[in-house]
This record gives C-alpha cells, sequence and structure tokens, in this order.
C-alpha cells in the first residue's frame, strides 16, 4: 500500500511540532511553579516573621552572581542558535560550549550556597530548619533539577557538533533555547522572591 | 440500519497489505516501544483494562465488609495475606486495610483506568485517524507518556510490602493523614510510594497534552478547518489544554506534600501538632486541598470532556443525523473547561473556609450547569425524530446522556452550600461520583470501545454480547449507586468500616446487603465485555473500511490500519455530521469525499458542480 502522500504537510501553525509542544510545556511549568509561588505567598502571610528572618540570613550576593551567570547563559545561547542557522559551526560549538559551561557555574555556585546551609543546621530536619527554609529547598532544588535537565540535551548537542556533519538541527536548538529562557526566567523570579523580600524591621536587625 | 449497510462494501478491503510496511523494525520497537499511535492506544487499552479488574476486586472486597460486617468474605477470604485481616485465616478485613481499600480502588480507577482511557487509548487512537493524519506530531514523546504508566502502577501497587501497607488517607490524600507524621524521615510509607506514583502519571499526562495540542493544531489534513473537526477530537484538545495547566498544579501540591512525608518539613503541619523538632510547623492542612482541587475538579472534566466527544459522535452516527448545534456543543465545552478552573471550592465548603468565599464557590459551580445542559439537550436535539439504530455503541451513548444527567443534578444538589453542608462526606457523594463517572465516563469508554473496535483490531464484536453486556452493567449500576443516594441523605458517612456501630444506620443495613449484591453482579457483568473482545479478535467477522457508515475521516482508513494510517489521500470537503443531506442518495456524506453542496437554514444541500450558483440563490 502506498501511503498517503499529502498527509505530511508543513505544520499549519508554521511552527514546528517541536516548538509548539514546548510552548505548550512551558505553560505547563509556569502553573508548576505557580502552585509553589501561591504555597509561598499564603505561608509567607501566616508566617512573616519567620520567612524575614529566613530571607535576611541568605546570601543575596551569591544569588545575583548566579542571577548574572543564567542571564549570560541564556545570551550564549541564543547566539548559539544565531550561529548554528547560519552555518558558523565554530562559533556554534563556542557558544554552546559557554552554555553548558554557566549551567555549570550555576551549580556550583548552588552547591557552595546548600554547603553552608547545611552548615547551619538549616536542612529539612535538622535542628535550625524553618518553612521558609522548606520553600527555599523546595523552589531552588526543583528550579536546579531543571538547570541539569536542560544541560543533558546540550551537552548532546554540544558533542554531535564536534563530528563531521555537524548538529544538522537549528530548530531543535532553538527549541531547547526556549526552555533555558524559561529556566532563567524562573530563577528572575525565584532571586526575588526568596532573598531579597526582606522586610524592614528585620533587615534593620542585621 | 437495512438502508445504509447495503454501500458498506464499497471500498475493497486491502487493510492487511501494511504488513510488510514495517517489517524492518525488531519486534520489541513493533509492539512494546512502539512509536505507532495506535500501537499506544492498545497498550494503555490493556493496562487499563488490568487495573479496571484489580480496582474492581478492591471495590467487592471493601463492599463486602458493609454489607456483612465481621463475616469472613467468600472464596478468597481465606487466602487474603495476615496483615490483611483481623486473625490470621478469618477472612475479616482490618480497619486499615480497608481504607486502604477505599483509597487504592479510587485512585486506580481514577488515574491508572478512567484517565488513561479516556485521555490515553481514545486520545491517542482518534486524535491522528479523526484529523486525517499519519501519526501524532512527536511519536516518541507519545511513547515515552505510556511507559510512565506501568511502573507508576508498579510503584503504587508496591505499597503493600511497606510496613503499613498500600496508601491508606483516601484518593484525595488530605494531609496531616497522608503527611505520616509518625513515620520515620527518609523512609517510605504506602503514602510515599502513592505520591511518587501519582506525580509520575501526571507527568505522563502532561507529556501526552503537550502532544495532543501540537497534534491538532499543526497536523490537520489539507481543507480541514478547526471547526470542521469531529466533536471527539475537540473534546481530546480541549481536555488536553486543561491537562496541560492543571495537572502541573497537583505535582506541585504532590511534590510539597512528598517532601512533608519524606523530607518532614512542614508545608502542610501546622504548629503543635507534632512535638519534637523534625516537623517545624507553620504550614496549612487546607492549603493542600486548594491546590488539590484545583487541579482534581478540573480533572474530572479530563474524565468526562473525551467521553463527551465520543457519545456526541455516536449518537449523530446511530440516529443518521446531523448533531443539533455543533458549534453550541463545542463552545459548551469551552465554557465547560473554563469554568471548571474557578470552582474548585465546592468540595471544601466544610474545611473552614470563609462562608463568603464558599457562596463566590456556590455561584460559579452552578453556573456551570448551563453549559452542562446545553450538551444535555443538544443530545436529545440530535436524536430527536432520528433514524435510530439500537447498536451496542448506542446504547451505551444513551446510558451515558441519562445517567449524566442523574449525576449532574445530584451535583447541582451538593454545588448548593447549604445542602453540602448536610450531605458533604456521605454516600450521597459516592452515587454522585459514580453516576458521572461510572454511568458518565465508563459507559462512555464502552461507546467507544463498541464504536471503534472494528477500526482499531479489524474486526467486529458480537452486538448481541455487547447489548447483554450493555443491559447487565446498566441495570446492576443503578442497583448499585441510586440506593447510595438515600444512603446518604440517611446520614451514612463515606469511608466508614462498619455502619453497624451506628444506632441510626442500622435500619438501612438491608440496603447496603442490596448494594453489595448489585455490585457483584456489576462486577461479574464486566466478563462479558473481555469476553466479547478475545472472542472477536480471534473468530470475530471480518470489519469493513466503515461498518456504521460513518462520515468522519477514521473510516477512510483501512480497517485495521497500518503504519501511516491512510491509503489514499485525505482532503476534507465538509463538517463531520452531514447526514441526511438532500439531494444525496445516501444518507451520510463523508469529510473526505469530494462534492458541492450550499446550505439553506441550517439544512445542507448536496448540488452538482455546474448547477451550484443558479440554486444558491434561495
Ligand atoms: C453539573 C455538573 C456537576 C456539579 C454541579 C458537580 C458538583 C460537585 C460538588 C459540589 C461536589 C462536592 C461534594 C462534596 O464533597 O460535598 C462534587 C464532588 C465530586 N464530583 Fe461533581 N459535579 C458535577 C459534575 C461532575 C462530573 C462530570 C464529574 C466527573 C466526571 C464529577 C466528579 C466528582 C467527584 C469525583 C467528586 C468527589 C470528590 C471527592 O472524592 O470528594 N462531578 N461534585
Ligand atoms: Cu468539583
Amino acid at each position: 500500500m502506498s501511503l498517503a502522500l499529502n498527509l505530511s504537510h508543513e505544520p499549519i501553525t508554521k511552527i514546528p511540532h517541536g516548538k509548539l509542544a514546548m510552548w505548550a510545556f512551558l505553560a505547563s511549568e509556569l502553573m508548576f511553579f505557580s502552585g509553589f509561588f501561591g504555597g509561598f505567598i499564603v505561608l509567607r502571610n501566616t508566617n512573616y516573621d519567620v520567612f524575614g528572618a529566613g530571607s535576611a540570613h541568605l546570601n543575596w550576593t551569591l544569588a545575583l552572581i548566579n542571577t548574572f551567570i543564567l542571564i549570560g547563559s541564556s545570551l550564549t545561547m541564543a547566539l548559539a542558535i544565531h550561529n548554528l542557522e547560519h552555518k558558523k559551526d565554530g562559533a556554534f560549538r563556542l557558544f554552546m560550549g559557554l552554555t553548558i559551561l554557566g549551567g555549570f557555574g550555576f551549580l556550583i555556585v548552588k552547591y557552595i550556597e546548600y554547603s553552608s546551609k547545611f552548615a547551619d543546621g538549616l536542612f529539612p530536619g535538622q535542628e535550625n530548619h524553618t518553612v521558609f527554609y522548606s520553600f527555599y529547598f523546595l523552589m531552588t532544588g526543583f528550579h536546579a533539577l531543571h538547570v541539569i535537565a536542560g544541560m543533558i540535551p546540550m551537552a548532546y548537542i554540544f558533542f554531535k557538533g564536534f563530528t563531521k556533519a555537524g548538529y544538522p538541527y537549528p530548530s531543535k536548538v532553538e527549541t531547547l533555547g526556549l526552555y533555558w529562557h524559561f529556566v532563567d526566567l524562573m530563577w528572575i523570579f525565584i532571586f526575588p522572591a526568596l532573598y531579597l523580600m526582606i522586610p524592614y524591621h528585620v533587615a534593620g536587625a542585621h | 440500519m437495512s438502508t445504509s449497510l447495503a454501500h458498506t462494501e464499497e471500498h475493497a478491503d486491502h487493510g492487511h497489505a501494511h504488513e510488510h510496511e514495517h517489517h524492518d523494525l525488531p519486534w520489541y520497537r513493533k509492539y512494546v516501544f512502539s512509536t505507532d499511535h495506535k500501537v499506544i492506544s492498545k497498550q494503555f487499552m490493556l493496562a487499563s483494562l488490568i487495573f479496571l479488574f484489580i480496582g474492581g476486586a478492591f471495590a467487592l472486597m471493601l463492599r463486602w465488609q458493609l454489607a456483612y460486617p465481621g463475616e469472613a468474605i467468600p472464596v478468597i477470604g481465606h487466602l487474603l495475606p495476615d496483615t490483611w485481616v483481623a486473625e490470621p485465616g478469618s477472612g475479616v478485613i482490618t480497619p486499615e486495610f480497608f481504607v486502604q481499600l477505599t483509597t487504592m480502588h479510587a485512585t486506580i480507577m481514577i488515574f491508572f483506568v478512567i484517565i488513561p482511557m479516556a485521555v490515553g487509548m481514545f486520545g491517542n487512537f482518534c486524535i491522528p485517524l479523526m484529523i486525517g493524519t499519519d501519526d501524532m506530531a512527536l511519536p516518541r514523546l507519545n511513547m515515552w507518556s505510556f511507559w510512565l504508566v506501568p511502573p507508576a502502577g508498579l510503584i503504587m501497587l508496591a505499597g503493600v510490602f511497606t510496613e503499613m501497607g498500600y496508601a491508606g488517607a483516601g484518593w484525595t490524600s488530605y494531609p496531616p493523614l497522608a503527611a505520616d507524621i509518625n513515620k520515620e524521615a527518609f523512609t517510605f510509607s504506602g503514602q510515599t510510594l502513592w505520591l511518587i506514583s501519582v506525580f509520575m502519571i501526571g507527568f505522563s499526562s502532561i507529556m501526552g497534552a503537550v502532544n495532543y495540542v501540537a497534534t491538532v493544531l499543526n497536523k490537520r489534513a489539507k481543507g480541514m478547518k478547526l471547526f470542521d473537526m469531529p466533536l471527539t477530537v475537540w473534546g481530546l484538545f480541549i481536555t488536553a489544554i486543561i491537562a496541560t495547566l492543571g495537572t502541573p498544579v497537583l505535582a506541585a501540591g504532590l511534590a510539597m506534600l512528598f517532601f512533608d512525608n519524606f523530607f518532614h518539613t512542614s508545608f502542610f503541619i501546622p504548629d503543635h501538632l507534632v512535638s519534637g523538632a523534625s516537623f517545624p510547623g507553620g504550614g496549612q492542612p487546607v492549603l493542600f486541598q486548594h491546590v488539590f482541587w484545583f487541579y482534581s475538579h478540573p480533572a474530572v472534566y479530563i474524565m468526562i470532556l473525551p467521553l463527551m466527544g465520543i457519545v456526541s459522535e455516536v449518537l449523530a452516527t446511530f440516529s443518521r443525523k446531523p448533531i443539533y448545534g455543533y458549534k453550541a456543543m463545542v463552545f459548551a465545552v469551552a465554557g465547560i473547561a473554563f469554568l471548571g478552573f474557578i470552582v474548585w471550592g465546592h468540595h471544601m465548603f466544610q474545611s473552614g473556609m470563609n462562608p463568603l468565599l464558599g457562596t463566590t464557590f456556590m455561584l460559579s459551580t452552578i453556573v456551570i450547569a448551563v453549559p452542562s445542559s446545553i450538551k444535555v439537550f443538544n443530545w436529545l436535539g440530535t436524536l430527536w425524530r432520528g433514524n435510530i439504530h439500537f447498536s451496542s455503541a448506542m446504547l451505551a451513548a444513551l446510558a451515558f446522556v441519562s445517567m449524566f444527567i442523574i449525576g449532574g443534578l445530584s451535583g447541582v444538589f451538593m454545588a448548593s452550600a447549604p445542602v453540602d453542608i448536610y450531605i458533604h462526606d456521605t454516600y450521597f457523594i459516592v452515587a454522585h461520583i459514580h453516576y458521572v463517572l461510572f454511568g458518565g465516563s465508563l459507559f462512555g469508554i464502552f461507546a467507544g470501545i463498541y464504536y471503534w473496535f472494528p477500526k482499531m483490531f479489524g474486526k467486529m464484536l458480537s452486538e448481541s454480547w455487547g447489548r447483554r453486556h450493555l443491559f447487565w452493567s446498566f441495570l446492576a449500576f443503578n442497583a448499585t449507586f441510586f440506593p447510595m443516594h438515600v444512603l446518604g441523605i440517611g446520614g451514612h458517612m463515606r469511608r466508614i468500616y462498619d455502619p453497624n456501630v451506628y444506632d441510626f444506620l442500622k435500619g438501612m443495613q438491608g440496603m447496603n446487603e442490596f448494594i453489595t449484591i448489585a455490585a457483584i453482579v456489576m462486577g461479574f457483568s464486566q466478563l462479558m465485555l473481555v469476553g466479547n473482545i478475545l472472542y472477536s479478535l480471534k473468530w470475530g467477522k471480518k470489519a469493513p473500511r466503515n461498518p456504521w457508515n460513518a462520515n468522519t475521516l477514521e473510516w477512510a482508513a483501512p480497517p485495521h490500519p497500518g503504519h501511516g494510517n491512510f491509503d489514499m489521500d485525505i482532503t476534507v470537503y465538509r463538517g463531520p455530521y452531514e447526514f441526511g443531506v438532500e439531494g444525496r442518495e445516501l444518507d451520510y456524506w463523508p469529510q473526505w469525499e469530494p462534492g458541492k453542496s450550499i446550505t439553506v437554514h441550517h439544512h445542507t444541500i448536496a448540488v452538482s458542480d455546474d448547477t451550484s450558483t443558479s440554486v444558491g440563490m434561495h
């Protein structure tokens, strides 16, 4: 039987399948983090002082560094896509590598932060743990998982870039880029919510 | 059916020609890790049918305890493990095991039967075929969305090996109970496994849903506009949107509850509930209810909207009439989906939320009855003066409509806060959920199976056994669940182990016994479905291409289509429900058949190509 010929046509919306599904998935991701933020808002209002003290104790300098790392890696991601689309393989590999490096940098800073929290006894089950730190570990933890999940396909694409054929699918890299920008964007919300929303009276005490 | 059946042989049957299509794939890529949407659909069907029988067996065990508290379960009682029964060998289940049964029954039926069947099985089978394309937009993602289901099910069932057994906090798993506060941190209980399992099944739903959205938007056959899509595809498409936006919120709630359960955080554990350092406190149990119902109310629509589509399909085909108010049907589904996101508080009238907020939720809930009624009236309008064929699929669809009316009406009762304060957490709720989920969703699933089986497997099911199955299911279903309304109004609480300890329930114990007997009949009636399927697979009559003389694109494909689905070019010329068109010899007009028509006062009239301009001026 001959396969029907007119079935595999261009995407009707002109958006490639993977990219369209990614947009839907990002809507889903947004709702996922909204669940956390919803809980955060409610419990912050009923545990105002605990949250203030917790925020004041966090290391916002490290978080700020991480913010810049992520924004930077979003930029290099965009440059990588741009170069792949223009068939500049060398520049593509460079920027893809830098993006992955950004991901590693972010995770290393996170590791430093987490170990100082561990030393201060702030992990769940430790003596100084409060509901604020539950949110801290929940939100930064899931965010870090998203970073790792993005780095795996990036590494694959990066190494494919060194083969003779190079990496042949700019639209797939673009789809991954969408995800990466989303992970960046989520951090831009998590950062102020956790690190910067310190009530005056608590901030003064420090 | 006599007039129309004569034309079914119009296409020669080259259904088996596909066999050499994908011969180069190893067997495990063809039958196990297949990316073909039809194989994935069958995998969902098989997995869900297995779960249907596990869940059903659990239900019958708990029904026995309710009808005959303290008496040994017949036949299987003495086989039960010692931890499940009061005394070894006694065959009488313990209260702990009883609540585990209610929890596992509901979880299995909702997350492993109705959702995988309604969305996984029919979504996979119908969407590509009905929009006339070769496969899903992202076949590999589709495969993974199925392959998360069996491990999720096994993880949940593995709860039996933990110290306390299966999860037992109800399918709603409210904390603090579901946080297992007496359990050590970093240990697993049945509840911990339940949380992991439902999280996984949620992820599988999302993966499926984003794929459906991309497929419907991008891959429709040439000429098919959105409003040329069958209502089944509309139902599944809107369901996919609900799943995309709702499921992640449940996932967030489950993640937080998992943290409480496993790491001893306190998102949902209030101050002073637990002494000792391990729980810091400061959380709010009611927060979980909000998060949970924000998903789980929309989820009841995930469980019914696809079936509403399927039932519309079946009603139109077997009344030989266009669906009454096609666009209204689409907008009603969209309206239900939207309103579904702002009514979740009707599950929480009794949770201590502000009564003013309760009133708001009461109003929004009652408003949902409007689009729901639009659907019901349009179904009745479709049947009105139709040339009705009582096939098995049609009987199941009629059961769906009538049972949904009863379930929807009891819903409106409960939506009224003052009434609900009295009947909340009683058997009235149990009656409601079974009227909508069994009477509605499951009969809708039956309708879909009877309707598409010829296309799925290339064989006809036995109509007479189908009717018998539906007759007994329908009868036993009503005998089982209708009395529960009365029990509920009489004050019979949900999830109680032994009704006899309450004096005011003693007078109704006979009803409990009646229900249990009916439930056993209902359970065993389902063997007729399985027997029919198995028999037809082996000995069934070969199915023609378009056995019901229907219009939608899946019937253009060969019976039991192979890889790539269609053996001809597909172009869509008209909407999906052109039955009884004036000026045509046949009483149906498939979407893929060329031909011109004009519309006069909502009636379609076929015209030949050259006369169209002159007849058009009416
Ligand atoms: C006209 C439409 C409907 C209305 C007004 C409605 C209303 C309600 C209300 C107010 C409750 C809460 C009762 C209580 O716990 O006190 C409820 C429970 C429930 N409804 Fe509906 N409902 C409707 C349709 C549906 C449909 C179509 C489904 C599923 C397919 C469904 C499934 C459920 C389930 C599963 C529960 C019980 C949840 C639990 O375990 O507590 N409902 N409904
Ligand atoms: Cu609801």
